[in-house]
């Protein structure tokens, strides 16, 4: 086995042990991007002075390991473009507070992945610097928008990954990855420093092999920032020890599974053996049934959420962007892509005079009903399943000419994305003909990431989805 | 342009309302720590950083203390402060708006529903929010090349905007409510207010009705590029003039935003005002909202100084001074605080001189803020000192003067009374300088009286 | 909701969005289908209920006024990333909508 198969907690056994050295490991790391990166597109760039600066932070907790960072992440080494052409070439001037973490901790930024540009996506398709290609099978999409993050694990090109989510962008391309991806509480994770996109719904978060790999991520990268007014307050627990929590016990409900898109799907039912298993390890499993309006012990549609994104995410993007004038920095607007000009243009018309009451401030009303509906729903249950996404990767240019497309993929991750909640996608299944997986999105309510990690450890122990989930050294 | 005014007098009458935004003193910009000074830069974005300059990536935190003195103007104001508040995002276009959109408040302001008390009039305060100020542009040419430089020192600095309802009837009553208005700025100690330096903009809006109407007129014009008390004035005038030049012939005047020019003592069109601007404001999600709690509004009131117009009651009834000693005084919180700490010298002092003797020699002597109260006692003290003479010699000098001035005497008794002042002088130099002119003038005229001759 | 071609231009000139013609219509026909979505909320009855525009509840989050020198950028740095500059300023072409700079 090459160094760079090896999981983060393995890497820094090894490391810590001797048995294996930086040298090794960004020898087999590059030597890795230097096969594969041109095919499959996943790194925008990368710092050829990395293992140096490995070995300066060698006594640090993360001992120097390489992480892939996506693209929209602020950092003074090497070049921020969010994948977008109005940013060619721009070199921040200052670090995202999560790469600043991540260097106080000992982690080396190898690289900048390629996502959606300005994380406007669920493919890496729309990308200004052409799509990013399913490691497990080219000829499919890897997701997004952190499409590029999922694939450096995937590829086995980076130790560990950052991404964000707005809705959907950690987990579902982690899912069609077949990667672990985890997406915070909204305000656990500082945005300062990551190029805004959905302000009110933007969470950093780790991808990685291994459930155990992001809680550890995860742990050096969360906590209170006074630069971020929306970021919490609460402490940070010791995520990594949530890996060998029991779940007997644990109240865990099944949702979606009767939505008319899902019925009898591959997924759904990947979703349904997972229930069997927890009910097998002590949990208490129960179905929780669709409905169109908030009703007990049922789980709002996700069908209105997508409009709801649609609307909340295009409203702050166009504002957001708005910045981005080529006077200060990088080009001028007529430089943004199809993707980016469709979405500044609708949040701009949603905001618009005469028509704010009717989308806008309809659209955070019915954001309530959601908030509200999980609020109940938390009061019985600790977490809640559901497949995250609604079958398996497409085939690239599946998102060409479809304005929707991200919206309709992330349907099951919008709900609670909109909400603040946090959520995790652990690989399900496993098709060896298409060599393609499955994901499942492990919800829990707020700060409680917790207890998913517990149920998504317990299920990455007890099934062999995760290629990397038996690898012991 | 008097004549038609004395013409459109009675058939016409202004209805103004203001807009002046004031730049806080905080060391700290609004929702970023850069250095808030940008009138003492001497070099362009110096002061700048990734939240003021919009970089990519960058979030806001708002400044409290540029929070706690909106609040604290608001109460100098009068006005109703909310116990929830939040900040908006205000959406356009300009090269000085570093983010595309400004940081302000839309439909929940800090403060709402205040007065200014004047003579002319009260003026009603509709609200007081604060928001962040935008960059600065430069036009020039570059080989040959119109273009527009911007400087972001002052991108992100804390601005308070006061609205008024349209309750000024006249350019008087509008300057006369600035002045208020800068007073009252200058002595919550909040703001330097300097109109020249731009750290207080004033921005009338004008519109003219027939005499007699009460409803609103349809149309508003505002007024931009006003830095100085007189031109408030001078502009305001000339826009009610064009206004009824154009009402009397049926039209209306444009609603649109016009600067004044100073030297040529015009307004000039600049863009259509805001009614055709859709600013798409949205609550701002990086920011969470304000909720003030009882205990802290009434903490902040106890940091509220003293206002002009209680200082005059207490000067006028406290100290005996004139009503018009007594405004001279509080014309300033310097000069106020300046004359305070004199009194108090004073009191300590045990001297028998009166604040009114007081209040006349700082006046008159027009002594400077900077100097030392102990030093202006001690100075006053000598000149009393120093004119103080026995009344008998006063008499014998005023005898001996008037004796060697018979034109003089006979000028006056014959209606010149001008004279009176050369007479008075030549005393005073007889008595090398002593004596109260007041005195020698009454013994000159009282002699003058009762002498014949 | 139908978007026309003269909509979009609209919004477009809104959000200084530069479109070409092809642009425009394109756009008007990908704006219908997405208004197709978000019309589904019109059935959505959210009677007394609140709009949410933050989740975290947070309220009275602020700094203290301090000048903070770790952040502050030199004059370099701020223009390091700009295309045009001029003597410490940022270039743009001469802004035109105005008569007077106020």
């Amino acid at each position: 086995m090459k160094t760079n198969e090896l999981t983060l907690t393995n890497t820094l056994k090894l490391l810590s042990e001797k048995k294996i050295s930086l040298t090794d490991l960004y020898g087999d790391t590059f030597a890795a991007i230097k096969n594969l990166n041109p095919t499959l597109n996943i790194y925008l760039s990368t710092d050829t002075d990395a293992e140096k600066k490995a070995r300066s932070v060698q006594n640090l907790p993360l001992m120097g390991i390489p992480v892939a960072v996506k693209d929209n992440f602020c950092t003074k080494d090497l070049p921020t473009t969010a994948s977008s052409r109005v940013l060619d070439g721009y070199l921040s001037p200052y670090e995202s507070t999560v790469t600043t973490r991540l260097h106080a901790a000992g982690g080396v930024v190898i690289g900048k992945t390629n996502m959606d540009a300005w994380a406007h996506g669920s493919s890496t398709e729309t990308s200004d610097y052409g799509a990013t290609k399913n490691p497990n099978n080219p000829g499919f999409l890897p997701g997004g928008s952190s499409g590029g993050s999922a694939a450096a694990i995937a590829a086995n090109c980076a130790t560990i990954a950052l991404g964000s989510e707005t809705a959907g962008s950690i987990r579902q391309p982690s899912a069609w990855c077949g990667v672990v991806g985890l997406k915070p509480t909204y305000g656990r994770v500082s945005r300062y420093g990551v190029i805004a996109m959905g302000s009110s719904l933007d969470s950093p978060g780790p991808i990685g092999k291994t459930v155990e790999d992001a809680a550890l991520l995860f742990e050096h990268i969360a906590g209170h920032d006074p630069h971020d007014a929306t970021s919490s307050p609460k402490s940070v627990s010791k995520f990594r020890d949530a890996v060998h929590r029991s779940i007997k016990g644990m109240k865990i409900g099944v949702c979606y599974g009767d939505h008319p898109k899902l019925k009898g799907t591959p997924a759904s039912k990947a979703v349904e053996s997972a229930a069997k298993l927890f009910e097998s390890l002590g949990a208490k499993v129960e179905f929780i049934p669709l409905s169109s309006e908030l009703k007990p012990h049922t789980i709002l549609t996700p069908d209105f959420a997508i409009a709801v994104y649609t609307v909340v995410q295009r409203g702050e993007v166009s504002s957001n962007l708005a910045r981005y004038d080529g006077i200060r920095y990088g080009s001028d607007r007529s430089k943004f892509g199809a993707e980016a000009k469709r979405r500044i243009m609708l949040g701009t018309f949603t905001l618009s005079k005469g028509y704010s009451d009717k989308y806008y401030v309809k659209a955070q009303q019915v954001r309530s009903l959601y908030i509200q509906n999980f609020k109940d729903l938390f009061s019985d249950f600790d977490i809640l399943l559901s497949p995250t996404s609604p079958g398996y990767a497409l085939p690239i240019g599946a998102s060409a000419n479809s304005p929707m497309f991200g919206e309709l993929e992330d349907m099951l991750l919008e709900s609670s994305s909109i909400s603040g909640l946090p959520g995790i996608n652990v690989p399900s299944f496993y098709d060896s003909k298409t060599h393609l997986y499955l994901g499942m999105n492990i919800v829990a309510d707020y700060w409680k990431e917790e207890t998913m990690i517990a149920a998504a450890a317990a299920f990455e122990r007890e099934t062999p989805f995760n290629r990397w989930g038996k690898q012991t050294v | 342009m008097g004549e038609t005014n004395r013409m459109s007098n009675t058939t016409f009458e202004p209805v103004i309302g203001m807009e002046i935004h004031v730049e806080l003193a905080t060391k700290s910009k609004m929702f970023c720590g850069c250095k808030n000074d940008p009138f003492g830069a001497d070099k362009p974005n110096i002061y700048t950083c990734p939240v003021c300059l919009g970089l990519p990536g960058a979030l806001p935190v708002a400044n409290k203390l540029a929070i706690e003195w909106t609040v604290l103007l608001g109460q100098a104001l009068n006005c109703t402060i909310s116990r929830f508040s939040k900040f908006d995002r205000k959406n356009y276009f300009y090269p000085d708006l570093a983010k595309g959109y400004q940081i302000s408040q839309y439909d929940m302001p800090l403060c709402t529903n205040g007065f200014v008390h004047l003579p002319e009039g009260d003026v009603r305060i509709t609200r007081v929010h604060l928001e962040e100020d935008t960059g600065k542009l430069l036009h020039t040419t570059i080989d040959g090349k119109q273009v527009t430089l911007v400087d972001f020192n002052r991108s992100g600095v804390p601005l308070v905007e006061i609205v008024t309802e349209p309750d000024i009837h006249s350019s008087d009553h509008a300057k006369a409510f600035v002045k208020a208005l800068h007073q009252i700025v200058r002595y919550t100690g909040i703001s330097h207010a300097d109109l020249e330096k731009g750290s207080m903009r004033l921005e009338p809006n004008i519109s003219v009705r027939k005499m007699g109407e009460t409803s609103l007129p349809n149309y508003k014009v505002e007024v931009k590029n006003i830095n100085s008390f007189k031109f408030v004035k001078k502009a305001i005038d000339f826009e009610v003039n064009r206004h009824i030049e154009l009402l009397k012939t049926g039209k209306t005047p444009v609603q649109e935003t016009r600067g004044y020019v100073e030297d040529r003592g015009v307004t000039l069109s600049q863009r259509s005002k805001e009614d055709a601007k859709d600013y798409r404001y949205f609550p701002e999600p990086d920011i969470p909202p304000i909720r003030l709690s009882e205990q802290l509004i009434t903490e902040i009131k106890t940091h509220l100084p003293e206002m002009p117009s209680s200082v005059i009651e207490k000067f006028t009834k406290t100290y005996g001074l004139s009503a018009e000693s007594s405004k001279l005084l509080v014309e300033t919180p310097e000069r106020k605080n300046h004359f305070e700490a004199c009194v108090e010298a004073l009191h300590k002092s045990a001297v028998t001189i009166t604040p009114t003797d007081l209040a006349n020699y700082c006046i008159n002597k027009k002594i400077p803020e900077t100097t030392d109260p102990q030093t202006v006692i001690a100075a006053l003290v000598e000149a009393k000192c120093a004119s103080d003479i026995p009344p008998e010699l006063i008499t014998a000098s005023v005898a001996k003067v008037l004796a060697g001035q018979p034109k003089a005497v006979s000028d006056y008794r014959s209606g010149k009374t001008g004279v009176l002042m050369f007479l008075v002088g030549l005393v005073k130099r007889d008595l090398a300088g002593k004596g109260d002119a007041g005195v020698i003038q009454k013994t000159i005229t009282d002699h003058i009286t009762h002498t014949n001759g | 909701m139908h978007f026309t071609p003269d909509d979009v231009k609209k919004v477009s000139e809104l959000a200084s969005i530069p479109l070409t013609q092809q642009e425009t219509e394109t756009l008007a026909t990908g704006f219908t289908q997405t208004m197709k979505v978000v019309d589904t909320l019109s059935s959505v009855g959210v009677a007394n209920v609140e709009p949410t525009s933050q989740v975290t509840g947070l309220e009275n989050v602020f700094r203290e006024d301090e000048i903070d020198t770790t952040r502050m950028f030199s004059q370099t740095e701020a223009l390091a990333n700009a295309k045009t500059t001029h003597n410490g300023y940022f270039v743009v072409s001469r802004v035109l909508d105005q008569t007077i700079d106020p």
